[in-house]
């Protein structure tokens, strides 16, 4: 545990991911992108960061709604310790990620949250808009997390288009 | 001030340049080479072998019995850094162990809840007669027990209360294919127990040594026991290759007495090994020539899948008497008191050190067949035959040493003694029975202990001597000082000190295995899948809080840096609460605390990804009680925090608990 306060001071900044831009609660619904202070970021579109992690690219197609139904009972199993659909809990709310971030980004970010959130641009930078809490490694599988994207597709695909 | 120097402390100067030179800061003006006496190595040359740079692995793991703190430490060898802590007889702060609910029944014996004992002989689990990597076994010396530690989790999950027994010293060594764990009381008493007076010691008191199986899944069952004379029975090691159906027992005070035995035990010229044929005496309880004794012994197993310790308490044991089983126990005259068994690789010799007398007696098994096919008798005892010493001994090793404690063997056909009294290590040739080397160690050492030094195959690189004295060479902390590990490369002809570093508690004897052994089967987390404790909490969704009359279970979950719930109320002063924690996390090294004002029956708990446990609060006065976590786990550790309100029964509370309700 002690070599990870060591970690933890380095990163003080905080740590968080996946889209939620604003630590104000009320402007969850936000669909403007992680534009701003990280200069590394700030002028890229968001949709090209891949991210950094076992996920090069991911063949979207139609909505498979048994895999989303998969994902659905992962993530009532695994997330919501920390994540609502609909409003900001310890992480951001995770309706319409889908359109802010890249499907490879948001698999890289389940499968590998603890070096995303030291390298790559977005997730820092999220990271200096959340209060620190951590996002914790679930170790789910390739699988696990391609299920749960597909979860978060047929959530933003039935919210239509805000 | 300058500090004296004492003459013992020449011995420091070289490693303390060693330190320094490890430290990058070449210290021109310290004249780092041996002031001679304790090997011809410099300190740098030193500080270099045992130094492991950060993020490296050492290549041994080291188990050290932790004496009378009843634990086990795990160093590094060759870095001698203290890795870890495995309570097994005793209740442990760090982590809960015997304070929570799950590892309490760990502790049970006949006698009731022990949380201490005293512990001496880490033995590693052997197949063919080599350290496999599943399973530490070490005994409780006071009140007798076993216990099995899997080195997966390097967790405490089975003790065994043996009966009849009493300082349980001859324990736990186990046969070539870990088939059993022998145990041997160390101190003779009436069998069964009961009332008599103690000059009565000859006809009431008996010494039984205890053989427990261990089944292929570890799980240890008192299979049989051999009713002895009333002698002291000190170690024990079982044979291995031609002489693997055997064990040897040493015994002091076959005199029989009862009273000053630092005199009255010192009377004969000679002792004995006992010599067992647990093959035999499988025979001999298949073919039901036991007798049922009394006895009431607990069983204590931990089930990883409900991560909870279960007690079971058997009664009554089978017990061989060697007159009526021919061919089961013979008597092996050994100098003087003899100390430590030890049996050297090849399984044939049998090296019995007299504590009391200076040479060493090493025996053959081959003789020991010959001889007990020849009836090469010299009388018997309590019905078991006495072997003639000339007809059995293979060679004695003349040391010049004093106080000859414990052997171990390398993968060179080499022996090492510890000498007690003497204070040194002497390595000698199997065969030849000539001393090749002798280096003297700091201060009187017990075991000592060479990577797999007790099995078929040493990994002969390093020994490691465990002495029992160490004023002056550390900084001092009042009359109590730590214990001093010793540290030797043994690869070349001549000993090489490299390094001393104190130890925790008083080893006696330590065991090691490479790291490349035990690495693989590393357990990282606890699937939370695979938990089936009672009362897990697998997502914040299903915690609760139950009443049922005035016991109050809460089922909680943690992960960085919430508690759900974190605000509880309707409690009141009476009841008695029961926090049943799950840590939802499953990343490695994710561990949470949990501990709440003002409990005094326990301690706290520290969970392990994926673990639940309990733990039992007993409110003693209305208000509100912050519980936290205790280990620092996150960016908003300090965070981790809730309340339970605990209210008067004559007020009327709901009971109500929640997680984010402003």
């Amino acid at each position: 545990m002690k070599k990870k306060l060591n970690t933890l001071l380095f990163l003080i900044v905080g740590l968080w991911f996946i889209g939620c831009h604003s630590s104000n609660p009320a402007s969850q619904q936000a669909t403007e992108n992680v534009t701003a202070p990280a200069a590394s970021a700030s002028t890229a579109n968001p949709l090209d960061d891949k991210g950094i992690g076992p996920v090069q690219s991911v063949q979207l197609g139609a909505i498979q709604p048994e895999l989303a139904k998969k994902g659905e009972t992962i993530f009532n199993e695994k997330c919501t310790a920390c994540h609502r659909i609909d409003s900001r809990y310890i992480g951001p709310a995770l309706k319409g990620v889908t359109r802010r971030q890249a499907p490879e980004w948001i698999m890289n970010m389940i499968l590998n949250p603890d070096v995303m959130i030291q390298q790559d641009p977005i997730a820092k930078q999220l990271v200096g808009e959340s209060n620190g809490a951590v996002m914790a490694n679930l170790h789910l599988s390739e699988d696990e997390a391609r299920a749960l994207l597909e979860y978060l597709r047929s959530v933003d695909d039935s919210s239509s288009s805000k | 001030m300058k500090p004296k120097i004492f003459p013992q402390q020449k011995q420091l100067i070289p490693l303390f340049c060693g330190i320094i030179t490890i430290a990058g800061l070449l210290l021109s003006s310290c004249n780092s080479h041996s002031s001679g006496g304790q090997g011809a190595i410099s300190a740098q040359e030193a500080a270099q072998q045992v130094y492991v740079a950060p993020g490296q692995y050492d290549e041994f793991y080291a188990f050290m019995s932790g004496g009378y703190n009843g634990q086990v430490s795990v160093y590094g060898l060759p870095s001698g850094r203290l890795f870890k802590i495995i309570p097994v007889f005793s209740q442990n702060p760090e982590n809960g162990y015997g304070y929570s609910e799950e590892t309490k029944p760990l502790l049970m014996t006949s006698y009731g809840f022990i949380p201490w004992d005293d512990a001496h002989h880490p033995e590693l689990s052997q197949t063919d007669g080599i350290p496999d990597g599943r399973w530490l076994f070490i005994n409780a010396n006071n009140t007798p027990r076993v216990a099995r530690i899997d080195l997966k989790t390097f967790e405490t999950v089975e003790t065994i209360e043996i009966p009849n027994s009493a300082g349980n010293h001859s324990s736990p060594f186990v046969t070539e294919n870990t088939e059993y764990v022998v145990a041997g009381t160390r101190f003779s008493v009436p069998i069964p127990q009961k009332d008599v007076p103690i000059a009565s010691y000859k006809q009431n008191f008996g010494g039984v040594l205890s053989f427990i199986k261990v089944a292929p899944s570890g799980d240890m069952d008192l299979a049989f026991q051999v009713m002895m004379p009333g002698f002291d029975y000190d170690l024990a090691h079982a044979g291995k290759g031609k002489s693997k159906d055997w064990v040897f027992f040493t015994c002091y005070n076959s005199e029989e007495a009862h009273t000053l035995l630092e005199v009255n035990a010192s009377q004969r010229d000679k002792d004995f090994v006992a010599a067992i044929n647990w093959k035999k005496a499988e025979e001999y309880v298949q073919q039901g020539k036991y007798h049922e004794f009394p006895g009431t012994y607990y069983d204590n197993r931990f089930d990883t899948s409900t991560q909870t310790a279960h007690s079971y308490v058997h009664q009554g044991v089978k017990v061989l008497i060697p007159s009526e089983c021919p061919g089961l126990v013979y008597f092996i005259p050994a100098p003087k008191s003899p100390h430590g068994v030890d049996v050297d690789p090849s399984g044939n010799y049998i090296v019995a050190n007299g504590k009391l007398s200076a040479d060493l007696s090493v025996f053959s098994f081959d003789k020991i067949q010959q001889a007990i096919q020849q009836k090469q008798f010299d009388g018997e005892v309590n019905g078991i035959p006495v072997l003639k010493f000339d007809a059995v001994l293979a060679g004695i090793v003349k040391s010049g040493g004093l106080g000859p404690l414990h052997t171990e063997f390398d993968d060179k056909g080499n022996a090492y003694t510890t000498f007690f009294i003497s204070s040194e290590v002497v390595k000698w040739k199997l065969g030849t029975w000539q001393v090749e080397d002798r280096q003297p160690t700091f201060y009187s050492p017990g075991h000592l202990m060479i990577p797999g030094g007790d099995s078929r195959k040493p990994w002969g690189k390093y020994l490691v001597a465990l002495n029992k004295i160490t004023k002056d060479r550390y900084l001092p902390t009042g009359p109590e000082l730590c214990q001093s590990a010793q540290l030797f490369d043994i690869s070349g002809d001549k000993m090489k000190l490299l390094l001393d570093f104190p130890t925790v508690g008083e080893p006696h004897y330590a065991q090691a295995i490479p790291a490349s052994i035990l690495m693989p089967r590393s357990d990282k987390i606890y699937q939370l899948a695979s938990n089936h404790n009672p009362y897990v909490t697998r997502t914040e969704k299903d915690a609760k809080v139950v009443r049922k009359g005035k016991r109050v279970d809460v089922y909680m979950t943690e992960i960085r840096s919430h508690f759900v719930p974190d605000n509880i109320e309707g409690i009141y002063l009476g009841d008695t609460v029961y926090f049943h924690v799950t840590n939802l996390e499953q990343d490695w090294d994710a561990a949470h605390g949990f501990a709440v004002e003002g409990n005094r029956e326990n301690a706290e708990l520290l969970l392990m990804p994926g673990q639940t446990k309990t733990l039992k609060w007993v409110p003693v006065r209305v208000g509100v009680f912050p519980f936290y976590c205790t280990d620092f786990c996150s960016a908003l550790h300090q965070e981790m925090q809730g309340y339970v309100r605990v209210s008067s029964p004559n007020d009327n509370v709901a009971l109500t608990w929640s997680t984010g309700k402003e």
